[in-house]
């Protein structure tokens, strides 16, 4: 009998602290997979953020850095600038990339830096007991806003793919969620892309994934998914946002 | 003939592999055993009728599955 799926080997046997039913797991694992697949965990250097995934140094078994909070895009770019080598990913949560870090992505990505950013969009500060967070969508409640939140009050929400498709920088970006099956192969073809692309030396990629935060949201991990594919994805659309390669054609 | 197992220790029993991501509608939460977290681990309850997709492996955040073939 032959194992065709298990944890893949870019993960280590450290158990995930998240929450049950949390995205992030999912996430993990297919970067874990595609370390192995692309046959580059040897020469990978990954940037955990701070939020729920700050111990993710812990769960990837590659070469991990925490910098200060935000700077995940700064700090990777830095390191691709130093050694050209490496293959640079940076794995950012929603209060991480679009909130205190908004200047760092958009620069990032602005300069076309060549690296692979990994943006976990849940629409809530998760780690920090389900505030009120950029990407909280309107009249969604959270600790923060709990009548929903109020556009006239605290305005709206940041869409980080088409804020960042606005550049002439990046080369791909894409929107992807992990709720269903078929997503999560979508997500691991969007996320193998964005290697591969730094692979080829092509320059900034950007995959948001739409994930769920049962905790924070209030709700079981099965109506956590299922609000993903009914309320969020219709206010943050999937799909390609920028894929230079077929304009180029 | 294909087999999956269930890693009781890792499972948190969040349900995601047991709604509607089966084809065959074989993993449910165990009602009457609880691993040492306190959590209810995902079962199967006809490893005969298992096709060794890999769908339940794909949706698991842990994971806590593995798929033999």
């Amino acid at each position: 009998m032959k194992k065709i799926f298990s944890r893949p080997e870019g993960l280590t046997d450290t158990l995930m602290r998240y929450c049950p039913g949390c995205g992030h797991g999912i996430v993990h694992r297919i970067v874990g997979e595609l370390l192995i697949e692309l046959d580059i965990r040897e020469r990978t250097v990954g940037i955990a953020p701070v939020g729920c995934s700050v111990f993710a140094d812990e769960y990837f078994n590659c070469d991990m850095i925490q910098p200060p909070h935000g700077r995940g895009p700064a700090v990777s770019a830095g390191i691709k600038r130093a050694r050209p080598e490496c293959i640079v990913f940076s794995y950012q949560g929603d209060g991480d990339l679009a909130s205190i870090g908004t200047a760092e992505i958009i620069h990032a990505a602005a300069r076309n830096e060549n690296i692979t950013v990994v943006f976990i969009n849940n629409a809530i500060f998760g780690m920090t007991g389900g505030q009120m967070a950029p990407t909280t969508l309107p009249g969604m409640k959270s600790t923060t806003s709990q009548k929903g939140r109020d556009v006239r009050k605290q305005g709206y929400p940041m869409k980080v793919c088409e804020m960042l498709a606005s550049l002439d920088g990046p080369y791909y970006l894409e929107r992807c969620a992990v709720d269903t099956v078929k997503n999560v192969i979508k997500t691991k073809k969007a996320l193998k892309m964005a290697f591969q692309n730094q692979l080829d030396d092509k320059g900034f990629c950007l995959i948001e994934v739409l994930s769920m935060c049962p905790t924070g949201w209030g709700q079981t991990p099965v109506q956590a998914k299922k609000w993903i594919g009914e309320v969020m994805s219709a206010y943050y659309p999937l799909g390609v946002y920028r894929d230079r390669s077929k304009e180029a054609k | 003939m294909p087999e999956v197992k269930i890693l009781d220790e890792v499972c948190k029993g969040c349900g995601l592999c047991c709604d509607d991501v089966c084809p065959v509608d074989i993993l449910i939460l165990a009602p009457d055993r609880i691993n040492s977290s306190g959590y209810h681990p995902a079962m199967i309850t006809d490893m005969e009728k298992c096709k060794a997709c890999g769908f339940c492996y794909m949706v698991c955040p842990e994971p806590a599955i593995e798929v033999y073939k």
